[in-house]
């Protein structure tokens, strides 16, 4: 098993209110799966997200991935587990403005060390296999929504991470462009990755192999598409 | 290797940070070249003047003490040392009877003389009465000739030693050497010149004339004051040589136990000491100056920073998300700290060097670049821009990176 998440539960503190985001949530996924969480606003996907990403932590429960237990890590352990097992793909592509692809896609392994030489080719043949292989030179503002998406999905992909974790990865873009970039994550996943999509939309999420719905902080229906 | 590549990608970050905000980073970075171009200019031109200085101090023998009325650096009131009696003749025969430390004692007695070679003809040189050994305590070598023997002194022989520049202004076409010299109304014949002394503070040490002291006091007058130069071989004996002196004059006096010496015992520490008090002074002034405007560049730096990690709060939570930790975002943001006050501090230096070269270059003293100064230069502005990139890159690194993604 890839994840097991067991009896997950996050409550956030708003000064003496406690508010409840999880409210015990079990889920497995295994390798290769290509599943979606989707939910209305305030169902906890964010907060679902932000867990299976390790950018934060469960109040209660535990979380596996790749048989280590995540959930009681510290800040800087998070960080070693999201740069080498988590690739996220973000709505807002969040790329660096002034870095160009190449350097965005090196910037992962910026932080694991890897040497310049084995970055640049690594970089270079992660976007090759996004399709932008003579955008390499180019930054965020010279490139279209479609193509900072593929720049960002490059990054994601470039350590070879157990998931990508997208959210809402077509948010932000037209229709037409969104179904391209489905397509990149439909040959990732045909190529072996884990991933997982969080969205709202059904059209999106119908391109999954399996849809978890949340609603209130739990799990209300999980089914193989 | 991890840490050398993290290393030249911190530098290459920070500098396009820099190059991204040009005008800002230079007006912030404008306090700490301003700090550091005064700390070199002023440093770089007082290691000069020592060079100097202490160059030209040297012409006093080390190992030479000189007993005087007057001590040659004057703490307190004038006229108590002007009421003291002069040093006298029979104070240097006691001294030359009871002193063991002492290797050589030379007498000197001055005045200014009017002295005549056929048509060449110069008023108030500086003439000296002393004897064979002034060769030993002044460190003095004939550069043609010899110096004064024993028998010249024992006997009162007219004979002179001049300075090269007196010799020169004499003799413009001749060779001095037995030649008869007029010094005041008589004439002495030239046995020896000196090698060349240069100039002390601007005054020559070239330009005088010598003669056996028996012949001054015999012509001049014998009631002047002396001055006694006291020299040992071994150095590390100079400070028995002073003690016995002192405890001999005290006797020679009969000064009571409880009395002041009324003399003093002048040596070429004395000057060094005062020189030394003196820059002493200087460089502590230029520190509190140049410290004062590093800590208002630092300042300026710290404010820049924490805007700076502000603005940049989204781009702190991308590298968090995929994978900084919080010391690869600290070392980020002070490595960035560190380059712009480094940049001023670069500057500073280099206009440092110009300013305080042109100012020795003006008062014609040798120009020079230390290491010492460039060292202190980019330690001070590293140091500052450390202390100031500290707090600012602190708060970025323990920015939560769901917060900070978040951040618009």
């Amino acid at each position: 098993m890839l994840i097991e998440i067991k009896d997950i539960k996050k409550i956030y503190k708003l000064g003496e209110v406690e508010v409840p985001a999880l409210n015990g949530v079990n889920l497995d996924i295994d390798k290769n799966e290509y599943i979606a969480i989707m939910g209305p606003s305030g169902s906890g996907k964010s907060t679902m997200m932000n867990i299976i990403g390790c950018l934060d932590v469960p109040t209660e429960g535990s979380y596996f991935l790749n048989n280590k237990d995540v959930s009681k890590l510290s800040d800087d352990e998070l960080a070693t587990i999201r740069n080498k097992e988590i690739g996220f793909v973000f709505q807002t592509f969040n790329l660096l403005p002034r870095a160009d692809a190449l350097h965005n896609v090196e910037l992962p392994m910026i932080y694991s060390g890897k040497s310049r030489t084995i970055r640049r080719s690594m970089a270079e043949n992660a976007l090759e296999r996004v399709g932008l292989s003579d955008r390499i030179h180019h930054k965020p503002n010279e490139l279209s929504g479609g193509q900072r998406q593929r720049v960002a999905i490059a990054r994601a992909l470039v350590n070879n991470p157990s998931i990508i974790l997208a959210d809402e990865p077509t948010g932000n873009l037209d229709s037409k462009t969104g179904e391209e970039i489905m397509e990149v994550f439909e040959q990732l996943h045909n190529a072996g990755n884990t991933i997982i999509l969080i969205t709202h939309e059904e059209y999106i999420a119908n391109h999954s192999n399996r849809t978890v719905r949340l609603l209130d902080g739990l799990i209300q229906d999980d089914k193989k598409n | 290797m991890h840490l050398l590549t993290l290393l030249g990608e911190y530098i290459s970050m920070a500098w396009h940070a820099l190059k991204a905000h040009k005008l800002r980073s230079v007006l912030t970075t404008l306090g700490i070249f301003i700090g550091v171009t005064t700390i070199i200019t002023i440093f770089t031109t007082i290691q000069g003047l020592n060079e100097y200085v202490i160059g030209q101090l040297s012409n006093i023998g080390s190992s030479t003490v000189y007993v005087e009325k007057f001590p040659w650096v004057i703490q307190g009131d004038f006229w108590k040392f002007r009421n003291r009696k002069e040093v006298t003749w029979n104070e240097y025969e006691k001294l030359v009877e009871f002193s063991k430390e002492a290797d050589f004692i030379a007498p000197q007695v001055f005045s200014m003389k009017v002295v005549k070679y056929k048509n060449e003809k110069y008023d108030r040189v500086f003439v000296m009465g002393t004897n064979e050994q002034y060769k030993d305590t002044d460190n003095v070598n004939p550069e043609e000739g010899r110096f004064f023997t024993e028998l010249d002194i024992q006997r009162n022989h007219p004979v002179c030693v001049l300075g090269p520049e007196l010799a020169n202004n004499l003799f413009k076409n001749e060779n001095p050497m037995g030649k008869r010299i007029t010094i005041g109304d008589r004439k002495y014949r030239v046995v020896g010149i000196l090698e060349k002394k240069g100039t002390m503070f601007g005054q020559s040490w070239d330009n005088y004339a010598i003669v056996p002291i028996g012949t001054f006091r015999r012509v001049f007058g014998g009631h002047r004051g002396l001055r006694i130069a006291m020299n040992v071989k071994d150095v590390s004996r100079l400070e028995y040589l002073k003690d016995e002196t002192k405890g001999l004059l005290r006797r020679i006096r009969k000064i009571a136990p409880q009395d002041e010496d009324d003399f003093a015992i002048n040596q070429q520490d004395q000057l060094t000491e005062l020189y030394r008090q003196l820059t002493g002074v200087l460089y502590m002034i230029v520190f509190v100056i140049g410290s004062m405007s590093l800590v208002v560049g630092g300042i300026g730096i710290m404010n820049i920073m924490l805007v700076s990690v502000t603005e940049r709060t989204k781009e702190i939570g991308i590298r968090k998300a995929i994978g900084a930790k919080r010391k690869n975002i600290l070392s980020q943001f002070l490595i960035e700290s560190i380059a712009i006050a480094s940049v001023g501090g670069f500057l500073g230096v280099a206009f440092g060097f110009a300013g305080g070269n042109l100012v020795l270059s003006q008062m014609d003293l040798s120009t020079g670049v230390s290491m010492q100064s460039i060292l202190i230069g980019f330690g001070f502005s590293t140091f500052v821009g450390i202390v100031a990139g500290f707090y600012p890159a602190w708060k970025g690194a323990k920015m939560n990176p769901i917060d900070s993604l978040h951040f618009e």
